[in-house]
């Protein structure tokens, strides 16, 4: 058996670490780095982008501020994942195709959902998974790596019809990496050539299990080779480089040149500051001061500093984007706060047309209500 | 070490839980059985994420209670291998939810192997999996989809309602000759306490458990819904003077066919009650088996209690879609009206 024997083992193992030169056009203070080109966007596309990772991190934290109060259930954190959460859904064209996990709230709403669609699941509410016809973003995928076929089979459909300017992205965890589908998702990219960039988040973590245990391969990246796919390590913590990787291989999966092939694996390497959900404490697995090396390298503050430096953002502009984040945050809990679901939802959509079967079992519920009232059924599982 | 997985040499009882049952006779056949090894997503150093393999890393060390990649038709296949070569796997699906990329590995082989190899090669191995809903959990955290395993013959498919039976049935089941689709109840995991013995002992896989008699009208249940079956049962006695049976089926495959039958021809009347969607669920076939072997006895319509035909919805909803105890006194007034 190996070195985990020890039950310290991976706490102090090397793989958590920036080890590997991932590409970065900042580095940790928010300099540009020498050689490194800073992405084409204009002053207001970047402040855009530093006010929405700026509303996400918020979000985080009052996400998991209303889980401990009981006002919306388990919630999966994203502080540290911003940067690249809002950097690769600003590289996507409307047109472009998301495929989010249960972890990306950020893309999704950077991608047109929401805050209110982010929120209402979280209080159990299956109408926030709706999505606008306008908008083209999944809802999010619960089993792990399940989306990485669809979004490939996604992709390829678009190209059987000759969409030749939209692409698809698809993000996942380093854990994903080690189920069937994500394997066979990737080879298909590769066999059928399609316009998808997929893009792993390595958080480092997949709830307890470190990235070492769960590939024995030196990074995520280099799994792309396998299947004849482009593979990228970015630093997941920078968002200019995440900006620029995603927009590129966007485009080539738009447009090869020559011998180019579509479909690219970025792994963006990163780390997930706090607990895997609201119903997990990393203190079981992780010593707490791991995250600490990562928190010099945090997206927020990286862009900030650089932001501050080319004169593009002052505090009092910092100061505004605060408040505003925050009111909107406050606004789209009041909205969703407010709402209320009726039990008739079980019942729809779930056919095109209801079965006559289904339609009984709605009545029975409903003739159920009308003689008990709504407190019995609170009664017995609570 | 827990009182539940202290060494148990002295006989006696400890009051725990149902997940703490679990941790106990887990920890009791690895004391016992150096073959016998846990293995599964989050299962060792985080100790399983509802804590049912807590503090086993620590005592048996990361052979024997393995982290895995995140991979459930890697860890079921691997204990396919792991049983022929001898060992006495136990894998935990983190939620029922995410058993189906194990499932062709389950029903392909694990419930074959015996039958393929003509008696040559068995699996003795089980797949442990929290079920059900009622815990406020996203989407496919909430699923009962027993019948799945139950359609799949070479497999044995058991769900303990009481900490008692989950120590007892989980060390049939490590025991047993073949595949075990081991389900526990999550809501269930921490509601009540109960004195579990200490030790080995062995709960069969065979027999039906009767929670309560009667005469008039007999409930079949199994899992979570055994608790609000037992007090609509209670109910009824006290609003109507109609005395309930109440049948736990505990192993749904195979069936505990003689308990279900004699219950029925002592009544005559029957209300099956599970969480899982009603067409094609476990209590179609408890439906039939009544029929095939008592029909004669039969003095009313079989009333099913059940989820709906439709996905489990998101916690704002799912107190609707469980059976409650209102629903199931309905079921049972009904079948004692006609
Ligand atoms: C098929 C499947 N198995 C198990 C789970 C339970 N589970 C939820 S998240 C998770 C870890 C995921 O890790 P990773 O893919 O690295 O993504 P992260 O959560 O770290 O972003 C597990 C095991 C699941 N959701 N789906």
């Amino acid at each position: 058996m190996s070195a985990y024997d020890d039950a310290d083992q991976h706490v102090n193992s090397e793989p958590t670490q920036l080890d590997d030169d991932p590409i970065r056009v900042l580095d940790e203070d928010g300099n540009v780095l020498p050689n490194a080109a800073v992405p084409d966007l204009s002053d207001e596309e970047l402040l855009a982008m530093y006010e929405d990772i700026a509303l996400a991190r918020r979000f985080d934290q009052r996400a998991i501020s209303l889980q401990r109060q009981g006002r919306i259930a388990t919630y999966a954190p994203m502080t540290g994942q911003e940067g690249a959460q809002v950097a690769t859904s600003y590289a996507l064209d409307d047109q472009d195709w998301l495929f989010p996990t249960y972890r990306e709230h950020a893309a999704k709403y950077v991608h047109g959902m929401s805050l209110e669609s982010l929120l209402k699941p979280l209080r159990g509410i299956r109408e926030g998974y709706a999505i606008p016809d306008d908008v083209n973003v999944m809802p999010e995928y619960i089993p792990i790596a399940t989306q990485l076929p669809q979004a490939m089979g996604m992709a390829w459909g678009q190209q059987l019809q000759g969409q030749t300017d939209s692409a698809v992205l698809c993000h996942f965890g380093d854990g994903a990496t080690s189920e069937g589908d994500f394997h066979e998702g990737l080879n298909f990219a590769g066999v059928f050539d399609v316009p998808a960039v997929f893009v792993c988040n390595n958080n480092q973590w997949a709830i307890s299990v470190p990235r070492d245990r769960q590939t024995a391969s030196e990074t995520i990246a280099q799994k792309a080779a396998a299947y004849g796919l482009e593979g990228v390590r970015v630093d997941g913590l920078d968002p200019l480089a995440m900006y620029a990787v995603t927009r590129d291989a966007l485009a080539k999966a738009k447009n090869p040149t020559g011998d180019e092939r579509r479909p690219t694996l970025i792994e963006a390497v990163q780390y997930r500051y706090g607990a895997h959900t609201t119903a997990d404490d990393p203190s079981v697995y992780r010593e707490e001061d791991e995250a600490d090396a990562w928190r010099q390298k945090d997206p927020l503050d990286r862009l900030r500093n650089y932001l501050s430096a080319e004169g593009i953002l002052d505090e009092a502009v910092d100061a505004e984007i605060d408040d505003r984040v925050d009111a909107q945050i406050d606004d789209a809990l009041a909205t969703v706060e407010a709402v209320e679901t009726d039990p008739e939802r079980i019942f729809e959509h779930v056919y095109e047309e209801m079965p006559e079967r289904l339609r009984e079992q709605r009545d029975e519920l409903l003739a159920l209500r009308d003689k008990y009232g709504d407190d019995a059924f609170s009664e017995v599982l609570e | 070490m827990s009182s539940a997985t202290r060494a148990t040499a002295e006989s006696g009882t400890d009051s725990l839980t149902i997940v703490e049952a679990v941790r106990d006779g887990l920890y009791t056949e690895m004391s016992a059985d150096e073959s016998v090894m846990v293995l599964g997503e989050d299962v060792g150093k985080n100790g399983g994420v509802f804590r049912a393999t807590e503090a086993l890393y620590e005592e048996f060390g990361g052979d024997r209670v393995v982290d895995t990649p995140l991979a459930e038709s890697g860890i079921v296949g691997t204990a396919i291998g792991l049983a022929l070569s001898g060992m006495r796997p136990v894998a935990e699906m983190q939620f029922m939810g995410f058993s189906y990329p194990a499932f062709d590995q389950l029903v392909s082989h694990a419930a074959r192997m015996r039958s393929r190899s003509h008696g040559q090669y068995s699996v003795p191995m089980v797949v442990r999996a929290p079920y059900g809903g009622g815990i406020r959990a996203p989407e496919h955290h909430s699923e009962s989809k027993e019948a799945f395993f139950v359609h799949e013959p070479g497999l044995k498919v058991v769900s303990p309602s009481t900490p008692s039976d989950a120590k007892g049935l989980l060390i049939a089941s490590i025991r047993d000759p073949d595949p075990v689709v081991f389900l526990e109840p999550k809501l269930l995991y921490r509601a009540f306490r109960e004195d579990v013995p200490t030790g080995r002992y062995e709960v069969p896989l065979s027999d039906a458990a009767i929670r309560r008699t009667g005469t008039d009208v007999t409930v079949y249940t199994w899992g979570a819904m055994t608790r609000p079956s037992l007090i609509a049962a209670d109910n009824v006695a006290e609003e109507h003077g109609i005395d309930v049976e109440v049948v736990d089926l505990r192993t749904l495959s195979p069936l505990d066919v003689e308990t279900i039958v004699d219950s029925f021809t002592k009544t005559g009347r029957a209300a099956i009650v599970h969480e899982a969607p009603k067409t094609g669920g476990v209590g179609a076939e408890v439906a039939t088996t009544i029929q095939e072997h008592a029909l004669c006895y039969q003095e009313a319509p079989i009333e099913r209690i059940t989820g709906f035909d439709a996905p489990m919805p998101l916690h704002a909803l799912e107190d609707y879609y469980l059976p409650q105890a209102v629903h199931i006194q309905e079921g049972i007034l009904e079948a004692v009206a006609f």
